[in-house]
């Protein structure tokens, strides 16, 4: 890269950020991306994983779903780590219109999706679970996605073409000088670099050549830092996290549109999906009771066993929805899930900014490529987009992971999921001289895996969860998250540690509570008896002021400290000899 | 209908509330049967016997040095408040008996502060004599050792910890192979069997014993340490043995760190109740499978049915004491729509609106912690009126509901006491 390459920042470390951020890095620009919170933070962290065939838009929005059907081809290829080839299908239920599942598959085939028609019976042969008073269904390639994965794995390339990822820095002003947006002012919360408890936070100028808005949710506050109106109508949704996998399939209700009215197996989990209501706050809105009853009422129809089975947390995202001045869309499930890029020169006579709003995961790349096309164009640049051929960071070579299998001692559903999270970057990573146990019993995941997340990440223990899964099991961290604090020492200090393990759990929590009804409420107790009872962390006298009276308590049954010794007494050791059958719970 | 298998006084639930009630009934002279569901509970809990560290009114945030003390101070329906500190006292002695030098802790009223696998000190009343040169209040210079393949402990964190809990001992920590490389993901109790088993190893080129050649490993550690702390995995069979061992290769005291489940010191504690109860002459079911419904009379129990592997079984009592946990072991059961205790449907008080039943703080005062049956002055699960359900049936232990005993750190104590009370009742009833 020579020096006179135009510097970009973008801002948004979600899809359509690490997305820009790559692209624009490949081809030769100086790029930094900014994010206010840990890659994710916002709405890629907090979907449902569907990687659209384009089905659910081929009646509705064409030209969303042919762009979707190619993405999802793309895709396919060059993140074949992040993607579960499940297939989907459209159920349709008696009470849903004949002439709409018509139009349905009319509309597959228009937009080149390709599309099977199943009776009931094919339908569930595939998925057992499927009511027995379905109609029929059509078959179509949706997938599932991973976009913690894919996010990361769209920033480690960025880096590897030199990108600084800068994450828990947010963009605290934009800099306008003569009318032009010449840099932003960046307010990093635990210092530059990789994000550390305790460290203290700095603030940075960046002056730069071009600024990307692909701040999602909160494109409108960015852009009211310059003055510029663009008004994004964030739209809430649920999902509801399963604690096991219904069904293997993506499973939609044929129907034109509607609450409730899909289930995407993801890992160890299904995830059912969702509301769509518009929202005034993206970053405060209510999370409410009836949303999760929804979703299991509604989706039951579909697949029974739901009704009773176990939910092991919920949680909300919001949909950047834009749509251009003056259409009007009163409802937000109406408005285009199209993509806009707004050159804000054109648009507003502001010049030094380009927004990218709208869009969905699944067009994450495309988005990208428009987008750097046009900053291509802008700058006077001759470049190529090569990301629709050059695999991602652990997608490189599928064959490696097969060989990698066996190699690193690991018992072989351990070594098949860490295999299927690394891709191709597995012999790398497991590929350790030291000690290497599972630190998360529920997702398999290990020693090396964990510490390769804290190499990338630092003390949070929330992007070392995202990168791994560790904590995302049915346990929800409860038998794992002081394990993978532990993790972080002796690199940082039992303090630090402390404080990423108190924010960890504090996270897992929060989704947890709206599934806090049978075995998840027992599990809930079961985790706050083991953090509160035996770790006593919720009373923590090194949390406190220091000032435990240590001499008042007991310091031993002998009545001289000094000489206390245990192995004196006889350990009252019962002379029945027990089997050893001890103690084979689940944790360890 | 088969002739239903007979008892003067039923308990159902194998935790330290059921073996508290099985063995108090016992003694005061009662014919008594044990069921309980699964085979083994105890291995979930840490072997420690808490009675009170934070009473729920208390002014200060720390935890309090005499638990009885802060007895006569708790709300009326605490289960302390309603067995009093009496009947608190009377438990204990019995279990202390039962337990003899196996636990420490009954020669003071205080509480000793121990040091978990999770790092920081907790208050306790008794301990397991393996964890007595361990405690916080203790100022001699110690030493923790982990285990390199064992995540549940990490004795640099909890080195760390301790000091900034400011406890007055110095504070050192070391990692170690185990003399066995156990597989990577090895369970706790492998280790615990290795000690015990103590095979001969191969460790540079020179064939030892397990427990010799682990001692060599903590040895260059040692230094000026009068006390060398383990993760509580020092034997099942023979841990005293073991112990002694180690502290006369190492010249130090040495002491189990508590850890979570699956628990060894739970485990120990659990086969010397048994083996107590066993020696009182109760019946033991362990394992048979769950109770599904019973038969009432007039506000009296008359039998209960057991489902074992889909055969309905009968089992009739004069006196039954439910002592069948909390929400965390199913002795309280919800839905999306409400709270209930499964077997006998006693009424358990509950917000309507489940998204009450928690705060939003994971470490907030959650009224789901404290979900159970109300019980009378005589631990009768009572109706929603304020009358007892059945005129026959006790509850012990965390199925009682009105208090938060992992705040509290009250679990055992309150299982023990409750459990003493129940028992005692039920057997001169019955």
């Amino acid at each position: 890269m020579t020096a006179t390459s135009p510097h970009v920042l973008v801002i948004g470390g979600g899809s359509t950020g690490v997305g820009i951020a790559r692209d624009a890095a490949m081809r030769g620009f100086d790029v930094t991306l900014v994010e206010k919170g840990n890659l994710t933070h916002g709405t890629t962290g907090r979907m449902h994983g569907l990687l659209h065939s384009g089905g659910r838009y081929a009646v509705s929005d064409q030209a969303s779903a042919r762009e979707c059907i190619e993405e999802n081809m793309i895709l396919r290829d060059i993140a074949t780590h992040c993607v579960e080839d499940t297939g989907g299908l459209f159920v349709k239920r008696p009470e849903d219109t004949e002439a709409y599942y018509q139009e349905k598959l009319a509309g597959l085939r228009e937009c080149s999706i390709p599309a099977t028609e199943l009776t009931a019976a094919e339908a569930r042969r595939k998925e057992p679970f499927l009511a027995r008073d379905i109609d029929k269904a059509i078959e179509v390639p949706d997938a599932a996605i991973d976009p913690f994965r894919l996010c990361v794995a769209n920033a480690i390339s960025a880096e590897t073409h030199g990108a600084r990822i800068e994450t828990f820095s947010e963009v605290t002003d934009l800099l306008v000088e003569d009318g032009e947006i010449v840099g932003a002012e960046i307010t990093h919360e635990s210092g530059e670099g990789k994000r550390v408890h305790g460290t203290e936070g700095s603030v940075e100028e960046i002056r730069v050549d071009h600024i990307v808005n692909a701040a999602g949710a909160w494109t409108g506050e960015i852009a009211a830092m310059a003055d510029i109106d663009v008004e994004v109508r964030p739209s809430k949704g649920v999902m509801t996290i399963m604690n096991v996998r219904q069904v293997d399939t993506v499973i939609n209700r044929c129907q034109p549109k509607g609450d409730a009215d899909i289930v995407v197996p993801h890992e160890t989990t299904a995830i059912l999906g969702t509301t769509d209501e518009e929202v005034s706050d993206p970053a405060d809105y209510p999370e409410e009771e009836w949303e999760v009853d929804l979703m299991i009422e509604e989706l039951s129809k579909l697949v029974p066993i739901l009704e009773d089975a176990r939910t092991i947390r919920s949680f909300w995202g919001v949909r950047p929805l834009y749509e251009p001045p003056e259409t009007g869309t009163d409802d937000p499930t109406d408005i285009t899930r199209e993509f806009f890029l707004l050159d804000h020169d054109e648009r507003d006579g502001i010049g030094g900014m380009t927004t990218i709003v709208g869009g969905k995961l699944t067009t994450y790349r495309l988005m990208a490529e428009q987008l750097v096309d046009h900053l291509a164009e802008k700058f006077g640049m001759e470049t190529t987009c090569r990301t629709a051929e050059e695999p991602l960071p652990g997608s490189e070579d599928a064959g490696v992971i097969e060989d990698a299998m066996d190699d690193f001692g690991l018992r072989s559903p351990v070594a098949k999921r860490s295999a299927e999270r690394l891709g191709s970057r597995t012999q790398d990573v497991l590929d350790t001289d030291g000690a290497n146990p599972v630190v998360c019993g529920c997702e398999a995941v290990t020693r090396a895996e964990v510490g390769d997340a804290i190499e990338q990440s630092g003390t949070d223990l929330n992007a070392v969860r995202i990168r791994t899964r560790a904590g995302m099991g049915n346990c929800q961290g409860g038998f794992c998250s002081h394990r993978l604090a532990n993790e972080l020492h002796p690199e940082f200090d039992e303090g630090r540690a402390r404080a990423a393990l108190d924010e960890l759990y504090q996270e897992r929590w929060k989704g947890q509570r709206h599934a806090l009804w049978g075995r998840q409420l027992s599990q809930a107790m079961i985790t706050y008896a083991m953090h509160a009872m035996t770790m006593n962390r919720d009373r923590d006298p090194a949390s406190g002021d220091g000032s435990l009276d240590f001499g008042a308590f007991d310091s031993g049954p002998a009545s001289s400290p000094g000489t206390t010794d245990d192995a004196q007494s006889t350990d009252g050791t019962p002379d029945v000899a027990t089997d050893g059958g001890r103690g084979d719970g689940r944790g360890d | 209908m088969a002739v239903a298998i007979d008892a003067e006084v039923l308990v159902i639930g194998g935790g330290i509330a059921g073996l508290s009630t099985a063995l108090s009934a016992a003694r005061t002279g009662a014919d008594v049967r044990l069921v309980s569901e699964a085979e083994t509970t105890l291995h979930h809990a840490s072997g420690l016997l808490d009675v009170l560290g934070y009473p729920p009114n208390a002014a200060d945030d720390g935890p309090v040095v005499d638990p009885f003390d802060a007895i006569p101070d708790l709300p009326d329906t605490h289960p302390y408040a309603i067995v009093g500190e009496q009947g608190l006292r009377d438990g204990l002695a019995m279990i202390d008996e039962v337990l003899g030098e196996a636990y420490h802790g009954d020669h003071t009223d205080a509480n000793a502060l121990v040091p978990t696998h999770g790092g920081t000190v907790k208050p306790t009343a008794r301990y397991p004599a393996s964890v007595a040169a361990g405690l916080a209040s203790d100022d001699r210079e110690l030493l923790l050792v982990d285990f390199e393949r064992l995540t549940g402990f990490d004795a640099g964190v909890a080195a760390e910890h301790l000091e900034a809990a400011g406890i007055p001992a110095e504070t050192n920590a070391a990692t170690v192979e185990f003399p066995i490389v156990v597989r990577d993901d090895a369970k706790v109790t492998r280790y615990a069997h290795l000690l015990d088993e103590n095979p001969t190893v191969t460790v540079n080129g020179r064939e030892q014993r397990v427990r010799t050649a682990l001692a060599d490993a903590i040895e260059p550690h040692v230094g000026d340490a009068e006390r060398v702390g383990l993760p509580a995995v020092l034997g099942v069979d023979r841990p005293a043995e073991i112990r002694a061992e180690l502290r006369d290769r190492l010249d130090a005291a040495i002491f189990e760190v508590p850890m979570g489940p699956p628990s060894i010191l739970g485990g120990r504690l659990e086969d010397r109740l048994y083996a107590a109860l066993d020696d009182a002459g109760a019946e033991i079911e362990s394992g048979g499978g769950p109770i599904v419904d019973f038969d009432a009379d007039g506000g009296t129990i008359s039998e209960i049915y057991m489902d074992r592997s889909g055969s309905r079984i009968p089992y009739a009592a004069e006196q039954y004491v439910l002592a069948t946990g909390d929400v965390a072991g199913g002795g309280i059961d919800s839905d999306r729509a409400g709270v209930a205790e499964p077997i006998f449907g006693c009424d358990v008080p509950h917000p309507d609106d489940r998204y009450e039943w928690f705060e939003s703080e994971a470490f907030g005062e959650h009224r789901f912690a404290q979900f159970g049956v109300s019980v009378d002055e005589t631990l009768r699960p009572m109706g929603e009126g304020g009358n007892p359900e059945f005129s026959n049936l006790r509850a012990a232990g965390a199925v009682i509901g009105g208090y938060d005993y992992p705040a509290e750190k009250s679990a055992s104590g309150v299982s023990i006491a409750t459990g003493y009370a129940a028992g005692r009742r039920a057997a001169r009833e019955a």
